[in-house]
């Protein structure tokens, strides 16, 4: 249990801090699209190593990720559609070849779709490896490294990544180059997400990315408070979900997404400019009038 | 070195088929205030944003001091529309200020004390001290502007690049905004600006660039700015061709 919920709490912490800036980039749709494109990348990957534990799978997620990102701009850039349109085209081309490609030619191997979408973190801790003569769930040591890759490109590029964030005009202007921070944070958005929905699923690792960050984002006015405060908050549904989950016998991928929803709606209702209060202000100032 | 701070030679930039700005040669002199006007769609923001290699040109080549490098563009501080960045950014008014440092720090280097003085000497400039740790979404249009200002003077740039900082503003911000071009210009630094009100442009520029996709006029304002010319950039070429 305590296994299960360190796998959920590092993969909560690697997504969420990703998703900050996500959030402020206005990207959180392309990182819905991201998640289930990287299937293609990941059963391409397999047909050619023919093992489900290969580097080559998160390789392949990787560059599949990124062509996703890279046809989203280019379909966008042609201008003549926006790129919410853009990403529905792209994501569910490339997620149907996948399917396509799985149910053809993958249909006795063990690449289920159901466990792709929806993740079965309980069965994390039976995947086991050998580090230091300790032995530890794969998953857990896996998402560690990838958190502390994460943690490495946000502090390097704190700054480069605030700016472009913010205002990318002014960052071009002065040198600060928006679509190699912006390409590199795709390759770890990528990268992240193929570790992490092997363990949790794809929906709850979309869960990690936008629901920490938007729940911040309500209450926060300054960009470190606003990481430290998503951290906190990936946290804290992580462990809250996944009691709720283990105790009341339901998915703990399931039950740590509603948990997150349950957070931010209390968020957004009750935090002191949040919506009752305002609505009430309103009332109030029309009662005068 | 060159004598002029913005210079372009051959300057076209069109969008698909149609030509924005067509063949424009311009100088902007060292030390000048210079302003660009034109009727919309004349191209000046398209001009500024070619300048500061934001868009690519169709062909020509501009000029930053003499130099096509993309480096140069560190000497100049860019002042954009207000309308273009996201203002509910968890950011204060000083973090917005403070990144006018930020090109002038590698990789892996934050902002340091002199850094912050910079910027806290830039905000009281502005006249925005007391708003130093205010949510950007709380400001008002005025004060935008007077925070991009501020981080267009961190900056400590030698040329000012300003797309329409005027419009929408307040007469307190205006005054503050043109007094403080004047000031700076006095201690030798050049600003290329977007104007949009025409009655206003003998008394804050000293130069002005006449523009609608072609140069209609280009040098200083009491040579340039004639009746003639401003009828010539803001009728003759309207939509009815067969006048011209």
């Amino acid at each position: 249990m305590i296994e299960v919920f360190a796998v959920l709490l590092v993969t909560a912490l690697a997504s969420s801090l990703l998703g900050v800036f996500l959030v402020l980039k206005g990207q959180a749709m392309t990182t819905d699209a991201i998640s289930h494109t990287i299937l293609l990348g990941i059963v391409i990957a397999f047909f050619i190593t023919n093992d489900l534990r290969s580097p080559l799978l998160i390789i392949g997620a990787a560059v599949i990720g990124l062509i996703t990102v890279y046809l989203i701009e280019l379909v966008t850039a042609s201008g003549l559609m926006k790129q919410d349109a853009a990403i529905g085209i792209v994501f569910t081309a490339l997620f149907a070849a996948a399917v396509i490609l799985v149910s053809r030619y993958a249909d006795n191997v063990h690449l289920d779709i159901d466990i792709v979408l929806m993740g079965q973190v309980l069965f994390a801790p039976l995947n086991r490896i050998e580090l230091l003569g300790i032995s530890l769930p794969y998953a857990l040591v896996q998402l560690t490294i990838v958190f502390i890759i994460n943690i490495l490109f946000v502090l390097i590029f704190y700054k480069e990544l605030k700016v472009t964030s913010f205002d990318p005009v002014y960052a071009a202007a002065a040198g600060i180059s928006t679509t190699f921070i912006y390409y590199i944070l795709m390759t770890l958005v990528s990268v992240t997400a193929v570790t992490a929905f092997d363990a949790v699923g794809s929906i709850l690792v979309i869960s990690f990315f936008v629901t920490p960050a938007i729940t911040a984002y309500l209450v926060t006015k300054r960009l470190s408070h606003m990481i430290w405060l998503t951290l906190i908050t990936a946290a804290f549904n992580s462990l809250l979900g996944c009691s709720f989950g283990y105790f009341t016998d339901i998915s703990i991928s399931g039950s740590v997404a509603s948990v997150s929803l349950v957070t931010f709606l209390a968020v957004f209702f009750f935090n002191k400019n949040g919506w009752i209060r305002k609505t009430l202000k309103t009332r109030r100032m029309l009662r005068k009038i | 070195m060159s004598e002029y701070a913005v210079s372009t030679k051959n300057l076209s930039v069109a969008y698909s088929d149609k030509p924005v700005i067509w063949k424009l040669n311009i100088n902007v002199e060292k030390g000048s205030r210079t302003a660009i006007v034109g009727p919309n769609g004349a191209g000046k923001s398209t001009l500024i944003k070619a300048v500061m290699k934001l868009i690519k040109p169709v062909s020509g080549k501009s000029f930053i001091d003499g130099s096509t490098h993309k480096s140069a563009l560190k000497q100049v501080a860019y002042v954009p529309q207000k309308g273009e960045v996201n203002w509910d950014f968890p950011a204060t008014v000083f973090d917005v200020v403070l990144m006018g440092r930020y090109v002038h720090k590698g990789l892996f280097k934050r902002p340091d004390k002199k850094d912050k003085d910079i910027a806290s000497a830039a905000l009281e400039t502005m006249k925005m001290t007391k708003y130093k740790n205010r949510q950007i979404s709380e400001l008002s249009g005025g004060q935008r502007q007077r925070v991009f200002l501020a981080r267009a003077i961190a900056h400590d740039a030698s040329i000012y690049i300003m797309d329409e900082p005027l419009q929408g503003i307040d007469i307190t911000t205006e005054k503050l905004i043109i007094s403080t071009m004047k000031k700076l210009q006095a201690e030798g630094k050049t600003f290329l600006v977007v104007h949009h009100n025409l009655n206003t442009v003998p008394d804050y520029f000293n130069r002005v660039i006449i523009l609608n996709k072609e140069i209609i006029a280009s040098g200083p304002v009491e040579e340039v700015w004639t009746k003639e010319n401003i009828n010539a950039a803001y009728y003759e070429k309207s939509d009815e061709p067969w006048t011209s």
